[in-house]
């Protein structure tokens, strides 16, 4: 298994670490117990991504994965970051192992939570789009919870 | 920048001495060992040797040595033939422990898919095996106890030779998966009474390819994995992997000479280590420190990933391994860590590091210095980390 240049420059030097103490939309996806967790924090003013955050526990594809993820959100309206897809994700790294897929999915999924938390929080419906499509056992997490 | 290799419970490097009593059995001796003609004999000479020099290092016989193609076949051997022995007793049932290598598990998973029972003891918080519960899980149908002599992961050792003189007593056959003890540990299959041994050539600095299946003599008729012509006294079919061979008795050979000297100075840099790593915020050693391979290292961090650790440390010159999920290959991580009791969580952040003779001082200083800032760069971006760290502070 190797990682492509790309994924290794994003887990060697990820971009948007961090939390932001502003955060109006912040969403939590993953389970320890499977080996990978991700915070994303959007910082989102006049329906724009003004700033994104990120904290991940997961191996290297993870941490690239969450990284390339911020950088394809930040500046973007609301409705384009929802169409944010894990196959974007891992086209723009170049590639995952196949027994990566799963961090982009994890990465989609991480930013359409704390967009759902957004909307939540301004008392906004939420849109389909952002429906959870799972309850506690994600596809992505093969491991017994 | 210094690159140091700490992976050598994965592989090591062939001593030079090995390496070079190999090469004249590439093109000068080359003949097969099974040709009557002088070419032939000259290799069927040298595998003698072999044969004997191996025998030697583990305390047995020359015709109790059978030469394999590594560990995992000699586990394999092993517990097929004790099964076939057993079977025609009537015995259906083995003990093994929790965290044995997956070439004994699977192999005692074949086992049960044909109806054999298999009794797996726990080998708790230490990651040692208690000798009274071996004793207590024997029943009259036992065909064989298959126990490793000190564990890949954790480098726990076992207490082999207790084990031996209970299965002895009670007349069932005993098999210790030695590759991480053979060249490391002392071995004498006669005073530890050890049936059936199983060990690896490239565990001592000797060459990948070849390894070495012990069985006392009398103890069981062996059954063939591979069928073919009259090799190894007609139990291992194929042309003998001689070069491999005769490197793997050198390394044996060159291993058990200096074992004590060895021993003494790994444990030395071994201990430096996990003092080193133990002042790291919530380190904790998995396995026993006293029962411990000389040059075994194994904490868990909690709050990091293994893979993204090992990634980072290698990037800073550290070659080491872990048994995350994500390294494993699979999406548990190690069996090993789960059978001493820890957390999935706590078991994605172990590293392993072990060391060998040709390892420095100054090698240890460099893993020292790089280890805690690489696990304070991953738990400063960790939620989990952070998580844990608000729970404490409450």
């Amino acid at each position: 298994m190797a990682y492509s240049a790309k994924v290794m420059d994003h887990f060697m030097n990820p971009r948007n670490v961090g939390e932001l103490d502003n955060a109006n939309g912040v969403g939590e996806v993953g389970n320890a117990k499977c080996g990978d967790i991700m915070k994303i924090y959007l910082d989102i003013q006049d329906n724009v991504i003004q700033d994104v955050r990120f904290n991940t526990f997961g191996c290297g594809a993870a941490i690239a994965t969450s990284s390339m993820a911020t950088e394809l959100i930040k500046g973007k309206t609301i409705e384009e970051a929802m169409e944010l897809t894990n196959k974007a994700v891992v086209e723009a790294l170049d590639g995952l192992p196949p027994v990566k897929l799963h961090c982009s999915v994890l990465a989609e999924e991480a930013v359409q939570a704390a967009l759902r938390d957004y909307y939540e929080r301004q008392g906004l419906p939420v849109p389909e789009k952002l429906q959870p499509r799972c309850s506690g056992s994600c596809d992505h997490c093969h491991c017994p919870s | 920048m210094l690159r140091v290799y700490a992976d050598n419970a994965a592989t090591t490097a062939m001593s030079p001495a090995a390496k070079a009593a190999m090469l004249p059995y590439f093109d000068e001796v080359y003949g097969n060992p099974s040709s009557p003609h002088s070419f032939g004999q000259a290799a069927a000479a040298a595998l003698q040797e072999a044969r004997e020099t191996v025998a030697r290092c583990l305390g047995a016989k020359a015709d109790e040595i059978t030469f394999t193609s590594g560990g995992s076949e000699a586990d394999n051997q092993a517990i097929l033939s004790a099964a076939a022995a057993g079977e025609k007793q009537g015995k259906r049932h083995m003990i093994s422990t929790a965290f044995e290598h997956h070439a004994v598990l699977h192999t005692l998973q074949k086992l049960e898919r044909q109806g054999w029972e298999i009794t797996l003891l726990p080998v708790h918080e230490d990651g040692i095996v208690r000798v009274e519960e071996v004793r207590d899980a024997i029943r009259p149908d036992t065909a064989l106890v298959t126990i490793m002599y000190a564990n890949n992961e954790i480098g726990t050792i076992q207490p082999i030779a207790e084990i031996g003189a209970i299965c002895r007593e009670k007349g069932i056959l005993f098999h210790t998966d030695a590759v991480q003890a053979a060249g490391h540990l002392h071995i004498d299959v006669a005073a530890q009474n050890i049936d059936l041994l199983s060990l690896s050539g490239h565990k001592f600095h000797g060459p990948k390819g070849a390894g070495v299946l012990y069985v006392r003599k009398g103890a069981l008729r062996l059954q063939n994995l591979i069928e073919g012509g009259g090799q190894e006294r007609g139990k291992r079919a194929g042309t003998e992997n001689l070069p491999a061979i005769v490197g793997m008795a050198v390394a044996l050979d060159e291993a058990c000479k200096h074992l004590d000297q060895h021993t003494a100075y790994v444990t030395k840099l071994r201990d430096r280590l996990i003092d080193g790593l133990s002042k790291i915020p919530y380190a904790r050693l998995n396995g026993s420190a006293e029962h411990r391979l000389p040059g075994n290292v194994n904490f868990s961090f909690p709050g990091v990933e293994g893979e993204a650790l090992l990634l980072l440390l290698d990037s800073m010159g550290v070659a080491a391994s872990s048994g995350s999920a994500c390294t494993s290959g699979s999406l548990d991580p190690s069996h090993v860590l789960l059978a001493i009791g820890l957390s999935h969580e706590v078991a994605h952040g172990s590293l392993r590091l072990s060391l060998c003779h040709t390892n420095t001082e100054e090698e240890i200083d460099h893993i020292l210095a790089v280890v805690p800032q690489v696990v304070q760069r991953l738990r400063d971006m960790s939620p989990v980390w952070k998580d844990m760290m608000k729970k404490e502070a409450v």
